[in-house]
Parts: C-alpha cells; sequence; structure tokens
C-alpha cells in the first residue's frame, strides 16, 4: 500500500513542479496547490499505513492508527489554506494592477 | 519549568491582537506597540541573566512531559536572539513610525509587525521540529503581507516571486519533517538528536539532512539566495530592515540549530556540503556587490556575504568557529538594520536610489555620512567595531580546522564588503553636490534618530565591548558544541 501512496504522490510532485515551471500564473499556482497535496499525503504515508481502528478511544480496538501525522496535517492543511487564498487575492490584484498574468512579463526593470 | 521563556512570544502576540481593534487610532497603535516592545526587551534580558545563572531554561506546554507535548527551551544562544531581536524590532518600530507613512499605518501595519515578531521570537524559543515550522509560517505570512502592503506594481511583481518560493521552501519542510518521522518517528529536537544518534546517522538521514539544508537555505539565503535581491528591494525601509536583520537570521539559527543538535554526527558529509554553499555564497553574493551601483541591490547583496560568512563557522564547528559565528550573528543582526536604516534615509535625502546620480551629500547630511562611514567599517571588520572579534573568532577556527580554502574567501569577502560599501560611501557622499537633490530636504524626525544612535550605539558596543560578550557567547558555543547539555535539560524527567 505504501508503494501506491508513493508512486502517486510522486505523480502529484512531478505535476505539481512541472505547472510551476509554466508562464502563467494561475496554472503556477495550482501547481503549489498540488505539492501541498502531495507532501500532505507523504505525511499519512510516513506514519505507516497499518489498519487500525480510527484514533478515538470510543473504539474500544486493540490497535489504533497513529493519531500525530493527522494532527500535523490537519496543522498543515490550514496553513496551506490561508497562504493559498492569500495568493489568490494576490494574483487577482497584480493582474488588475499590472494588466498581465505571464510571468515572463513580470521580469521588473530594464536594468535587471 | 519556566513561565518567563514564553513572554517574548505572548507579549506581541496580544499586542497585535489588540491592535487589531485600534486600527483607526494611530497614536494608540504606536504608543502599544512601542510599550509591548519595551516590555519584551525586559523579558528578554531577565531570560539571558536567568539562562546565564541557571542553565538552559524548559517550558512545558500543558504540563505534558516531554517527548509527548510541544516545549519551549531557552538555551543561551535562542536567548540572546531573543534580546537582540527584542532590541532591533524596537529599533525598526521607531524607524518606522515617521517613514511608513499613514497610509500603510492605517491598514495593519504594526498588528503585522508584531505578528512577524511574534513568529520570529517562537522559532527561536521552540524545541520542536513541527512547532518551528509554524512559527515559521506564522512569520512568513505576517512577511507576505508586510512586503506587499501599500500595493505599488514593483511590490506586487515582487511578492508574487517571494511567496512562490516560500511556500515552496515550506512544502520541502513538511516533506523533510515527514521523512524525519518515518525514520525515527519523533519530532522533539532532543529526542530526535539521540534517536539519529542512535541510528548511527549515514544513508537514509543524510539524505533528509540534505533535504533540511537545502529548506533553511532557502529561507535564509545561503546559495538558494536568487529570490533575496528582488524581493528585498521592493518593500520600505522599515520593512527591509526587520527582513534583512531578522527573517535571514532565523533561517540561520534553523541551520545552526539543526546541525548542531540534530545532524551533527556525520560532518564529512553535512558540513562539507555547508562549507561548500557558504563558500558559493560569499562568492556569488560579493560578485552582486560589486556589480550594481544601484543602492538596495548593494545593501541587498551584503545581506547574501554575511549569511554565507556566517554558514562558514557552522561548516568549521570548532568551538572558537562557532562563537565566532553566534558573535558575528548578533552583531550582524544589529549592523544590518543600521545598513537598511541608513540606506532607506540616503534614498529619501537624494529622491533617487542610483549611485550615479548622487554626489556631495556630506555637506547637507554630514552625521548621516558619517555613521554610514562607521558603520561600513564595523561590517568589514575593523577592530574597535563590532564586527572584528566575530571574524577574528571564526578566522582562527577555519584555520585550526585547516579550512585554508573556505578562510581565504571569507577574508576576501571582508574586502568586497569594505568596497561595494564605501563606493556607496564615495560616491554618494563626496564630489560634486549634484543639482536633483529632491526638492524638499530630509529632515530625520526624533525618533529616527532614536533608532539610528540605539543601532549604532551597538555597534560601537558590541565591539568595545566584546569582552563581557564573550561569556555569553562562549556559553552559547559551549551548548552547541555539547549538544548533551541541551538533551539533558529538556529530557530530565
Amino acid at each position: 500500500m505504501e508503494l501506491f501512496m508513493s508512486l502517486t504522490i510522486g505523480v502529484l510532485f512531478a505535476v505539481g513542479v512541472y505547472l510551476i515551471l509554466s508562464k502563467s500564473l494561475l496554472r503556477i499556482i495550482l501547481g503549489t496547490s498540488l505539492l501541498t497535496q502531495g507532501v500532505h499525503l507523504l505525511l499519512l504515508t510516513m506514519s505507516r499505513l497499518k489498519t487500525g481502528a480510527p484514533p478515538l478511544l470510543g473504539e474500544k480496538a486493540d490497535a489504533y492508527v497513529d493519531p500525530l501525522p493527522q494532527a500535523l496535517i490537519l496543522t498543515s492543511i490550514v496553513i496551506s489554506f490561508g497562504v493559498t487564498s492569500f495568493f489568490f487575492v494576490l494574483a487577482y490584484k497584480a493582474y488588475q494592477k499590472l494588466g498581465t498574468d505571464n510571468m515572463e512579463e513580470l521580469r521588473g526593470d530594464e536594468h535587471e | 519549568m519556566n513561565n518567563l521563556i514564553v513572554f517574548p512570544l505572548l507579549i506581541p502576540l496580544t499586542t497585535a491582537v489588540l491592535m487589531i481593534f485600534l486600527h483607526h487610532h494611530i497614536a494608540a497603535q504606536r504608543w502599544i506597540s512601542a510599550v509591548s516592545m519595551v516590555l519584551n526587551v525586559a523579558a528578554a534580558v531577565m531570560i539571558v541573566s536567568q539562562v546565564r545563572a541557571e542553565g538552559i531554561q524548559t517550558l512545558y506546554m500543558g504540563g505534558w512531559v516531554p517527548p509527548y507535548g510541544i516545549l519551549f527551551a531557552a538555551d543561551m544562544l535562542a536567548a540572546l536572539l531573543v534580546l537582540t531581536t527584542a532590541v532591533i524590532g524596537t529599533a525598526c518600530l521607531l524607524y518606522a513610525f515617521r517613514t511608513i507613512g499613514e497610509q500603510r499605518e492605517r491598514h495593519y501595519f504594526y498588528p503585522l509587525f508584531q505578528f512577524l515578531v511574534a513568529g520570529v521570537m517562537g522559532s527561536f524559543l521552540t524545541g520542536d521540529l513541527f512547532n518551528l515550522f509554524v512559527c515559521f509560517e506564522v512569520m512568513l505570512i505576517s512577511s507576505y503581507a508586510l512586503i506587499v502592503l501599500g500595493g505599488t506594481k514593483r511590490q506586487l511583481r515582487e511578492t508574487l516571486k517571494y511567496i512562490l518560493i516560500n511556500i515552496l521552501s515550506s512544502t520541502l519542510f513538511v516533506a523533510a519533517v515527514a521523512y524525519l518521522y518515518g525514520v525515527v518517528g519523533t519530532l522533539n529536537m532532543a529526542q530526535l538528536s539521540t534517536r539519529v544518534a542512535e541510528a548511527g546517522q549515514g544513508g537514509v538521514l543524510n539524505v533528509i539532512a540534505v533535504l533540511f539544508l537545502i529548506v533553511f537555505s532557502l529561507k535564509a539565503g545561503l546559495f538558494l539566495f536568487f529570490w533575496l535581491p528582488g524581493s528585498y528591494s521592493a518593500p520600505p525601509a522599515a520593512v527591509t530592515a526587520l527582513f534583512g536583520a531578522l527573517l535571514t537570521k532565523v533561517g540561520l539559527y534553523a541551520l545552526i540549530r539543526t546541525f548542531t543538535l540534530i545532524f551533527y554526527n556525520d560532518p564529512g558529509v553535512t558540513h562539507a556540503w555547508i562549507g561548500g554553499m557558504a563558500g558559493a555564497t560569499m562568492i556569488l553574493g560579493g560578485l552582486g556587490a560589486l556589480a550594481y551601483s544601484d543602492i538596495p541591490r548593494i545593501l541587498n547583496y551584503n545581506v547574501v556575504i554575511s549569511v554565507g560568512f556566517i554558514a562558514f563557522g557552522l561548516s568549521v564547528a570548532t568551538q572558537d568557529a562557532l562563537e565566532g559565528a553566534v558573535l558575528y550573528l548578533l552583531h550582524d543582526m544589529v549592523a544590518k538594520a543600521l545598513m537598511f536604516f541608513l540606506g532607506g534615509l540616503i534614498i529619501a535625502a537624494a529622491g533617487t536610489d542610483r549611485l550615479k546620480e548622487m554626489g556631495g551629500m556630506i555637506g547637507r547630511y554630514p552625521l548621516l555620512g558619517w555613521l554610514f562611514f562607521v558603520l561600513a567599517l564595523a561590517l568589514a571588520g575593523v577592530p574597535p567595531l563590532s564586527g572584528f572579534p566575530g571574524k577574528l573568532l571564526m578566522l582562527r577556527g577555519g584555520l585550526d580546522a585547516e579550512a585554508y580554502g573556505l578562510t581565504a574567501i571569507a577574508l576576501a569577502s571582508s574586502l568586497v564588503v569594505l568596497y561595494s560599501l564605501m563606493k556607496i560611501f564615495m560616491q554618494a557622499f563626496w564630489g560634486e553636490e549634484k543639482p536633483e537633490f529632491a526638492a524638499q530636504p530630509v529632515k530625520p524626525s526624533r525618533t529616527i534618530w532614536l533608532a539610528l544612535g540605539m543601532t549604532a550605539a551597538l555597534v560601537v558596543l558590541l565591539g568595545i565591548g566584546s569582552e563581557s560578550v564573550y561569556a555569553l557567547v562562549s556559553q552559547a558555543a559551549d551548548g552547541l558544541v555539547h549538544p548533551q547539555s541541551y538533551i539533558e535539560a529538556v529530557l530530565k524527567e
């Protein structure tokens, strides 16, 4: 199971990196989202995908899954959610003011 | 257990929350933020004296004994950095009062400033890797907002790149944490250290160490600094001073902490990487500082050079070199803040940031000119000033460890720093007075003079009084050379 997850995460990373290297700003933001998805799955996978009850003591099971990575992922999700929404608004504002979403045209001053 | 060490985080955090409600009352915001920064300095002084007297202080959040809960740990390095951050933060705040502009003040400048300080303090004090990630994000998200606040075209353009790079490095940080958790099964730094040592660092742990090196290098601007010169020239001087003095140094602190506490077992691999990157950083940063003739670029490349310089001390990792690195880190935070303050004033006075269009300013602004001169000497490491003792110790460490090539690069980089800053001094302050000076002559207000005076006095005092600082610094370096003391203090129960 870990192998399949690793392959999926690898594909997510590859697609994310490919999108980040493109010219259009929206594709770049989508790329960062895919990367964060990949990394959250990686956190889940790296704590071993053993079968066990959900981490609720009421389940009274013999074995539970590791609760720590779930908390880490939850933290990371809300952080990346905040950053992504800020990034979207920034891209919108930049499009309004600079009139382009092409990163090639956002190089800067002529002497740089 | 010591509740005092959470105060450097708690004070700016509560102040920031309070000030969100007061965003129309600019005078109130100024007063409250200034008072809170002074309180923070007082708390930091108390922490330093406590760590000096009683050794490493720890605080277990919610009473959970490590490794199960989150903990704060203040060793001497963290305590000194917290104190420097509090002092520099105060200076930046005073400088911002008259330079940042009412528009920005109305739009939550002070709360964002306090959130940034809270993130920096948290990063210095935390004893948990994932908590470090969260504090990094607190710091970075406030820095995104501070860098774009004002919304000029240039700021928008550079912020897009800055955010992208930092999202990328944060993603890599989480990936590195995931790998490390997968291998050793803990996130508490002290327990990580023992488990990495037990596992015998090598193979996969070295790969993870290099991944951490890449992550923190992106944040600190060590070799992977391609984003830094552009991003740091976009925001106003008060914000750049805050970034140049604090943000890159947090990355450096994280590097020092990880590679002296967790991944210290195989220096042949990890520290060789750091050494190579440090050498390349000094060379490339030096080339940048020589190549450009506009003030922001020259100053930004000087930030890069000093990051490389401190990383050189870390890569050598003898007691001497680490003492030097800590001492130089403290000096550099102060001096870089002063450098950006003065740079901002020079640009405002000349009405341009191009050196070619400046000249003869010493007649109108003598004090500014001589302050800049003293600063240039201090950054280059001329003896009575603050840059000298740190540099000397690091070079001695480098020679003792027989890292001759790196030591030579480090020495040469001091010359480049001196040349690039003297270029600014001579072209801006000497020569014929250019007629196209800004019509309104710049008169620094009292708060600006206070900020300049504070940092300049520190630059001089850290040099002259380095003997008294040295006792503290060598205690910090002792802790870095012997990570066992940190582990025992944290895991003692």
